[in-house]
């Protein structure tokens, strides 16, 4: 299943956030979102998402999903977006609750994205009992449970110290090992982006346009290499020249708002 | 020079600790430290009214007002005003919070319901529900039920509040989660508002439960010949201070209890604060 924007322009009343935004991720493809601050990044995503309506153009879905995905188009949130006053194990259940699964293929969904997330140990503490890291976990956990094709992923590992997101890079290189998940990942952080992306949108300053698309041609695992990490540094040049002068420029509007 | 120079090294040399500034600002309250006043202050009470310092007539010693709440459960009549009274709050705060919570759902959910509510409850809200009893008397006779109706407006505008503002306290990312994993409207109502807004209802509760006895006491000495609002005016009518002072003791008491309650609900219902 492939996920395209189509010419998405998005105004928030008279302020022009997008501008006509236009690509396609491919399935499996990893695609990251990188800009100035208040380009627009976040509003894409939530569009992308179905979250948001655009001003113009539309988010649209070309192919069948996986025929076991739940929910195709699925969230990992900035901020967790976890219940606090629902254990891990609910946590990651609740999207679930609502599906036409019974009580024992639930269990099993849930037992297998605990599994796969390192969680089955803490499935009953409550999000406040967690670290960020954790946290995050969960909320991938949840997202694994209902088998999304394209993880929709709003700055995922912004919260968290650099340690900790050194970990969860891991553990999203993993999963997004046998391409059977593509993901849209949006971020401030370009060693993120050249890490797991495929291709990179480069977006404007706002209203956020397309300024480049970048091909990363080098795959997942050999970006893990040490050798790579010279490619990688100049990946993350390249782009960071791109939007250098803008991001300077939208930090000082940010000052001044 | 040389000297000064020598005791300025020395002075640099010398440790000093660093001066602790960080004290106060976290006042931890003791439970034993208040009963402890409570005690003292009802003993210096009870002294000042042996030794005749303090009229009886005015300010009645505690062992009076404890031997006046003794004679009134001997005698049955502490059941009887007490019971009358409790069916008026339990009916009527019952009949406020379940409208208060429906109407409350309501206009944190639905544009329409926030539109008109939220005006009709700005404007009645500030009315004192007391002044409403003869009306109610008007409509509704003179029984239990313009007593009840009272208790329950009261009731109903700070729960329709509370609950309100508890479901615009809900983070908007949980129902933005949600809503991203196609969750039905009922059950973000069930799994996600509701939660969210519990804790903004049960503290809603506590103010509920005070007005809810604010009332009940008020309209039992408008027109009530059982309660413990009523028990309290005739005691004072007939200069029985030690009986009133019992009426205001039970009074304190179910306050407490109803407290403890509610504070025994929150820790069950948000032990995951």
């Amino acid at each position: 299943m492939d996920l395209i924007a189509n010419h998405i322009s998005h105004r928030f009343g008279d302020l022009a956030v997008l501008d006509d935004v236009s690509f396609t991720v491919s399935a499996g493809e990893v695609v990251a979102i990188v800009g100035p601050s208040g380009c627009g990044k976040s509003t894409l995503l939530s569009i992308l998402g179905g979250l948001l309506q655009p001003t113009s153009g539309a988010p649209e879905l070309r192919g069948t999903p996986p025929a076991d995905s739940l929910n195709p188009l699925t969230f990992v949130f900035q901020d967790f977006a976890l219940l606090p006053w629902a254990s891990v194990e609910e946590n990651v259940e609740f999207p679930l609750l609502h599906a036409q699964l019974s009580a024992a293929q639930r269990r099993a969904l849930v037992e297998d994205a605990l599994r796969r997330t390192g969680l089955t140990d803490f499935r009953n503490t409550y999000p406040k009992q967690l670290s960020g890291g954790m946290r995050q976990r969960v909320g991938i956990s949840r997202a694994l449970a209902v088998r999304p094709a394209i993880l929709l992923m709003d700055e995922p590992l912004s919260a968290l110290d650099s340690q900790t997101r050194e970990l969860l890079m891991e553990d999203f290189v993993r999963l997004l090992a046998d391409g059977g998940m593509g993901a849209v990942y949006v971020t401030h952080n370009l060693e993120e982006a050249a890490r797991l992306a495929d291709r990179i949108v480069v977006l404007s300053r706002r209203p956020g346009r397309i300024r480049e698309v970048v091909a990363v041609s080098m795959t997942r695992a050999e970006r893990g290499d040490i050798a790579a990490r010279e490619k990688l540094l100049a990946l993350q040049n390249q782009i960071w020249s791109l939007i250098r002068t803008e991001a300077i420029d939208a930090e000082r509007e940010v000052q001044h708002a | 020079m040389l000297d000064r120079a020598a005791s300025e090294i020395a002075q640099d040399a010398a440790t000093r600790p660093v001066r602790f500034r960080g004290a106060g600002f976290v006042p931890a309250s003791s439970r034993l430290g208040g009963w402890i006043a409570l005690a003292l202050v009802i003993a210096l009470w009870q002294a000042a009214g042996s030794a005749g310092l303090v009229n009886p007539l005015f300010l009645p010693a505690p062992l009076a007002i404890a031997r006046a709440i003794y004679q009134l459960a001997i005698s049955g009549a502490l059941w009887q005003h007490v019971s009358a009274s409790l069916l008026r709050i339990g009916v009527g705060w019952v009949l406020g919070t379940a409208a208060g919570v429906a109407v409350g759902f309501a206009i944190g959910l639905s544009r329409l319901a926030r539109s008109v509510g939220i005006t009709f409850i700005s404007a009645l809200f500030p009315i004192p529900k007391i002044a409403l009893l003869p009306l109610l008397i008007l409509w509704l006779g003179i029984g239990e039920e313009p007593k009840i109706a009272t208790i329950a407006l009261g009731v109903f505008f700070s729960t329709a509040i509370s609950v309100y503002s508890g479901v615009d306290a809900v983070p908007r990312n949980l129902i933005r989660m949600a809503q991203s994993f196609n969750v039905p409207f009922a059950t973000i109502v069930r799994k996600v508002i509701w939660p969210g807004a519990l804790p903004a209802i049960l503290a809603g509760f506590r103010i509920t439960a005070s007005v809810a006895l604010l009332l009940v006491v008020s309209a039992e000495m408008i027109g009530a010949q059982y309660g413990i609002g009523a028990f309290v005016l005739q005691a004072g009518n007939l200069m029985q201070t030690d009986q009133l002072l019992a009426g205001v003791v039970i009074l304190s008491v179910f306050g407490l209890a109803v407290g403890k309650v509610i504070g025994w609900l929150e820790v069950k219902l948000l032990h995951w604060r």
